[in-house]
């Protein structure tokens, strides 16, 4: 039996497609990975850094989520449920690949940047109209490959795919101190490093 | 207010999460700390540009394989399951 409903309460159209797969409709089932596969294969770029990793934990998170989904409570959002899946399919190939690093969420991650910022200047003009589209992401990818795997996974989360600090807690079975702690460091070092090629130049400073 | 404290709470008062209060003492702090004000704004900034970056975008091509790989798979299961 399925959680019980609030009264009044609408069903998703998303919890209308997961009922429909529990009970054998695979194309129910099609439909959310049509609905997911762009973000789970996000998260997982992001976290294994590697593409064909990312492409083995679509692949992976999505039939673990299918094979497991009569335990699916629906008391959470069969979203958040699934970026759990996808997460821990992530680390596990971040670690297989980097032995040497132990990879953990729970990591405390202690670094010179979390201090005050050391350099504070404004950013003009924006770096949208200071780099092209493609020089743009080469310097996002870059600075945020840079980050720990811990703050990278909350920051990609929150401020990425826009899952809330509770959606994000439950996903990554942290405490919500703990996501809000690693999302400012995530943010501030961010900022520390992309400031860099950002801050406002003085008249007369090249490009680069 | 110091620039310490308002460190402390920039991640929730960007995400709108802080009683009215705090949120007060948070901008009267920005009015007169010019620091602090840049940095909010830059790590504001930060946000925005990796929210509309499009990093990691899935191609259609791949996302059709991928789909299809995963359905299969799906079949596959729910056939070997209804025969056991």
């Amino acid at each position: 039996m399925g959680a019980i409903q609030k009264i009044n309460e609408p069903v998703s159209d998303e919890l209308v497609l997961v009922r429909a797969a529990k009970r054998g409709d695979i194309g129910a089932f099609e439909q959310l990975v049509h609905r997911y596969d762009r973000n789970v294969f996000r998260i997982a770029q992001h976290i294994t850094q590697n593409r064909e990793d990312a492409e083995d934990v679509v692949q992976d998170a999505f039939l673990k989520a299918y094979e497991n989904l009569q335990s699916f409570q629906e008391q959470s959002k069969f979203y958040t449920w699934l970026v759990r899946i996808a997460v821990n399919e992530a680390l596990m190939r971040l670690r297989r690949r980097r032995p040497e690093r132990m990879v953990s969420l729970d990591e405390e991650v202690k670094t010179d940047e979390d201090s005050m910022p050391r350099e504070v200047a404004d950013w003009s003009p924006n770096p949208e109209q200071l780099y092209s589209q493609s020089e743009l992401r080469d310097i996002l990818t870059k600075t945020i490959q840079g980050l720990p795997s811990s703050f990278r996974t909350v920051f990609v989360l929150r401020d990425v795919e826009g899952l809330s600090t509770e959606e994000t807690a439950e996903a990554l079975e942290l405490s919500i101190p703990a996501v809000k702690s690693r999302l400012l460091r995530a943010r501030l070092q961010l900022r520390e490093r992309l400031n860099k090629y950002f801050k406002k130049r003085r008249t007369g400073d090249s490009k680069k | 207010m110091n620039c310490s404290d308002f460190l402390k709470e920039l991640t929730d008062y960007l995400d709108e999460a802080l009683d009215a209060r705090t949120r007060a003492e948070l901008e009267e702090h920005l009015q007169w700390c010019h620091n602090c004000f840049v940095i909010c704004n830059t790590t504001k900034k930060t946000i925005e540009i990796y929210r509309d970056s499009q990093l990691y975008e899935l191609p259609d091509d791949l996302r059709t394989r991928l789909r299809s790989a995963i359905v299969n798979k799906c079949q596959t299961k729910k056939t070997s399951s209804e025969k056991a």
